[in-house]
């Protein structure tokens, strides 16, 4: 196997297998499909207690008594603790601003806040034990939209704010406000020949991940708690959790276990510190698992959104300005709603050319549902808006949608209306164009396959509800950008651990990071990265876990960004350690060591032009090469909070898409018929995850557009259909083929000139749909989700 | 309450069983066969799929008592289950399972509790390469969905497969690479008669 003696033989390296660019497999795969793989709600352990949580079943109210006696005299329970039981002064916790309460305190500002939490050694005595708890509410008057929010003697969702947010906003029950506002959007109005104006309303949407929120607490010997629970930040859990369980960071151990899903609703704390708490005051490992029903209140949604625009345009179709104004609801708790409020204003013109903006972002507290983090993460709703517009300017312009929206589409060095010049390629033309020239869908597809109509390729599918009468078709289009990456000045850093050593004879690579796999497939592509940077076959991925550095969040389409450059960074560190053993063993053999660039592929030390000089395991032998570094990307700045002025992100995707849709205008069903995409990826280091996560976003976009939101009931502030028979997402029968087409337009600034693409498809999608549908009906259609009752008038 | 059926070919008994327990509860809390998944609990998501006596069912929905004396078939079990109906001729999957086979069928040579060296399903496999595996927690109740259906219908088309995998939600996936991998592994089953 090893060449020993001599290694200055000159064959030819060969490249490693299974590197970047490949569509290599998953290495959690097989345990997946064989049911082995431990998601959080698998975890057992002997003896273990199950903990539940008891919810308001009010959105508003003070409390006035909690009486748990009864609950704790039921044989099998073992402690019922309330507010009064936390351990330490730290009783609340938050992404940015620490304003929701562990276990509420004095009020309760939504419908299924946590109140009191039960561990008993059956799930159902929990449940049970839990409904004897009694509290008397006394109900207060409901925030529950912008007027009512900001009325000068509302009552304020958060009676004492002392965040950094409350010196600028215009009212305290608002989280946040960024106003943007760039050349002279009045004066540039003059100019218009056409200008039209539009309310957008965007339903709440939730992640509806699979997995349900789980995990379990172990209290360890040290008076400490190990945790297992599928999150999407193992690290910004920790600091959450510690301070509240009055521990130090080192006593709180976490290990990622098996996540199914996230998109976002994984970023805040849901049953994490409820475990550590039950199992510190029982002794015991606590087990947690939400059903679904309780699942739709133990993570937020995706803000909701009233959108107000207006743009001009001269009659030869050029894009004049554009005023805006967004409204975002972010419920009880701030959660992530000042990120969601920047992202919102600064990516509110969408990939176009328009250079006198005037644009205000707010995010309200109120007693709705919390919102927070969700897959586009505030670039969506506004996507939704400003491409109605297009629309809307097209038709008055009586020119084609997409050829206007090609006339004002940004380019590479188009600025943004922060004043930050995208500095990478920005296809938007290109990518309408592929979307735009793709062959469409035969017309009355349902019949393609045959004579006799195929009532499930029919809107209404299996329900028989139409043979073709009364179908027409439509089609529809749009296009939008998305930042990558935590902006607005964040230390957006990711750590990795790699070594490098001969196990078995063979050169193996084990890299470890904090990153959470949430299913969009790091995990692969790090093999692949560190097979690619040090020529390895074996690559060893280690459970993530909180004894290396943090990997900040799966969220904001960074981890392979992010992460991936972490792990390619200490890579190409081991690497240079690696070759200066080399050079100390074998430096005299051969004047390359010295001279040459040198890299590591298939098990071997080669010179850039592909000669071998040693193999990794005689360079290796028994030594082992072990580091862990931290790596950032491009450092960005703060939005001014007046002129929103600023370089606040670091990079951008862009998606297009092209929806065909069929309704059946009598009973108002769509049947979208197929949703193409094109998207820029920079390059694709796993083509075959780059499009299963396009995809993936396109349907989430389509369920949006056509059946997903919480109805919250504007007189109780109360969720009326948290279940999977009330809140739809789409099956199989409701998703197209979804045909993608994929751009690598590299950018320089990214690790092998990757962009980040889990989010971009996600935004397109829904206003493609509805488009499509207003191309068939005719109709304005100005909010999403549609339903039957908007297509029909009823 | 006792419940004595039979999982993946082996015979298993749970004790102390509460009446409103069900089925996915008692496999996945009882039998230590957490393959199943539990997202939702009401019937909607298909993620706890099992066959019982041969047909695929909601597991979730089925009261631990009701299966007292019957053949359960998870995940766990499914590549064993795949093996043994090729074994008996049925490799075009045109012959389904009849109640007398799928009492007869038994796991051999492998623990049906961890999958360790069993060798995987074709629609396990295809499942694998076809990139239909996202998180994964979907994963188990389509592969027995799916599986059904390549032993009734050979030759799905993708209107079959829509229909019959639409008790299945996904969340991940846009279920695009799960019509590929359940076409791929049509196609394989179709090579190998
Ligand atoms: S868990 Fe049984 S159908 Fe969802
Ligand atoms: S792969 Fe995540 S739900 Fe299907």
């Amino acid at each position: 196997m090893a060449t020993t003696g001599t290694p200055t033989n000159i064959t030819q390296g060969s490249k490693t297998k299974g590197g970047i660019g490949e569509s290599t497999l998953r290495p959690d795969g097989t345990l997946k499909v064989t049911g082995e793989f431990a998601y959080s709600s698998d975890m057992w352990h002997e003896d273990m207690l199950w903990g539940h949580t008891l919810r308001s079943t009010v959105a508003h109210a003070e409390i006035r008594s909690i009486d748990v006696s009864e609950a704790l005299a039921m044989s099998g329970v073992y402690a019922v603790l309330t507010y009064d039981d936390l351990p330490t002064e730290v009783k609340n916790y938050g992404l940015e601003i620490q304003d929701t309460p562990v276990l509420a305190h004095g009020k309760v500002r939504h419908h299924g806040e946590p109140v009191a939490i039960v561990a008993a050694d059956h799930p159902e005595t929990a449940r049970r034990a839990a409904a004897k708890i009694k509290i008397d509410y006394a109900e207060l008057p409901l925030i529950t939209d912008e007027a009512s929010a900001t009325a000068p003697d509302a009552i304020l969702v958060h009676e004492n704010r002392d965040d950094h947010h409350i010196g600028h906003v215009p009212h305290p029950n608002i989280v946040h406000r960024q106003p943007i506002v760039r050349g002279d959007a009045d004066e540039a109005a003059k100019r218009a020949d056409v200008i039209v104006k539009g309310e957008y309303t965007f339903g709440m949407q939730d992640q509806a991940f699979l997995g349900p929120e789980s995990g379990l607490a172990v209290p360890s010997e040290d008076g400490g708690v190990e945790l297992y629970v599928a999150t999407q930040w193992l690290h910004s859990d920790l600091r959450q959790i510690a301070p509240v369980l009055g521990l130090p960071e080192e006593k709180v151990r976490m290990t990622l276990s098996g996540v199914g899903g996230a998109f976002g609703g994984r970023e805040d704390l849901s049953m994490q510190i409820h475990a550590c708490l039950l199992a510190l005051r029982t002794g015991k490992p606590v087990k947690i698992v939400y059903n679904r029903f309780e699942s739709f209140f133990g993570h937020v949604h995706r803000h909701p959104a009233k959108l107000y625009y207006e743009h001009g345009a001269t009659k030869d179709g050029k894009l004049t300005h554009m005023k805006c104004k967004i409204v975002l609801d972010g419920g009880a708790y701030a959660s992530a709603s000042p990120a969601v409020v920047g992202n919102a204003s600064s990516l509110s013109v969408g990939p176009y050319v328009i250079e006198d903006v005037d644009i205000e972002a707010i995010a309200l507290y109120s007693n709705n549902p919390p919102c927070g983090a969700m897959r586009g993460f505030g670039a969506v709703q506004a996507c939704f808006a400003y491409e109605a517009q297009m629309d809307k300017l097209a038709a008055k312009l009586d020119m084609d949608p997409v050829e206007f929206r090609q006339l004002n589409a940004m380019e590479q060095g188009t600025l943004l209306p922060t004043g930050q010049p995208v500095d990478s390629p920005a296809p938007v033309a290109e990518l309408l164009r592929r979307v735009k020239t793709r062959p469409l869908p035969p017309e009355q597809q349902w019949l393609a396959a045959g004579e006799q109509a195929d009532v499930r390729a029919l809107p209404g599918g299996l329900s028989n509800t139409t043979h073709g009468e009364g179908v027409v078709r439509g089609v529809g289009y749009a296009v939008g950008i998305k930042n990558v990456g935590f902006s607005e000045g964040f230390d957006d850093y990711s750590t990795a651990r790699v070594r490098m050593e001969v196990v078995g004879g063979e050169p193996v690579a084990t890299v470890h990071t904090a990153m959470a796999e949430v299913g969009q497939g790091g995990v692969t592509v790090h093999a692949q990265i560190a097979r690619t940077e040090l020529g390895v076959t074996q690559v060893t991925i280690q459970p993530a876990d909180t004894q290396v550095g943090s990997a900040g969040s799966t969220s904001a389409s960074r981890q392979t960004y992010v992460t991936g450059g972490a792990v390619k960074n200490t890579c190409e560190n081991v690497r240079e350690k690696v070759l200066e053993i080399g050079r100390r063993k074998f430096g005299s053999y051969h004047p390359a060591w010295a001279t040459a660039e040198l890299l590591l592929e298939g098990g071997k030390v080669v010179t850039d032009g592909g000669e071998v000089l040693a193999d990794l395991v005689d360079v290796l032998e028994d030594e082992a090469v072990d580091l862990e570094l931290e790596w950032r990307h491009r450092p960005t700045e703060a939005f001014d909070l007046r002129t929103g002025q600023g370089n606040g992100h670091v990079q951008y995707s862009f998606a297009a898409h092209r929806a065909v849709v069929e309704v059946d205008t009598e009973l108002g069903l769509v049947k979208v018929v197929e949703l193409a995409v094109a998207q820029d990826v920079g390059k694709a280091l796993n083509p075959l995850s780059v499009v299963g996560q396009i995809q993936g976003g396109t349907t989430q976009g389509l369920g949006v557009a056509v059946m997903e939101e919480i109805i919250v009931d504007p007189k109780t502030a109360k969720v009326r259909n948290p279940s999977f028979t009330d809140y739809l997402i789409p099956t199989i029968l409701d998703t197209p083929t979804i045909p993608v087409d994929v751009l690598e337009l590299a950018d320089d600034h990214a690790p092998y000139g990757l962009r980040g693409i889990g989010e971009a498809p996600t935004l397109s999608s829904t206003p493609a749909v509805l488009a499509a549908i207003r191309n068939a009906t005719g109709l304005e259609l100005n909010r999403t989700p549609v339903r039957p009752e908007h297509l029909t008038g009823t | 309450m006792r419940v004595n059926f039979t999982v993946n070919g082996r015979k298993q008994e749970a004790d102390d069983v509460w009446e409103g327990e069900s089925l996915l509860y008692v496999l996945r809390e009882r039998m230590g066969l957490p393959g199943s998944k539990n997202a939702c609990e009401q019937g909607e998501c298909g993620s706890c799929t099992v066959r019982l006596d041969g047909v695929p069912v909601c597991s979730c929905l089925v009261a631990a008592g009701q299966v007292e004396g019957r053949e359960v078939v998870t995940v766990e079990g499914l590549a064993d289950f795949a093996q043994q109906r090729s074994a008996s001729g049925c490799a075009t999957g045109a012959c389904g399972t009849t109640l007398q086979d799928a009492r007869q069928w038994s796991a051999q040579g492998t623990d049906s509790q961890t999958g360790e060296g069993a060798e995987l399903s074709p629609i396990q496999q295809a499942f694998i390469d076809a990139g239909a595996v996202q998180c994964g927690f979907c994963t188990p109740g389509l592969l027995v969905a799916a599986d059904e259906l390549l032993e009734r219908n050979a030759e799905p088309s993708d209107a079959d497969i829509r229909e019959a995998l639409s008790g299945n939600l996904c969340r991940c996936t846009g279920y695009e690479k799960i019509l590929d991998a359940v076409r791929l592994a049509a196609a394989r089953q179709e090579e190998t008669v």
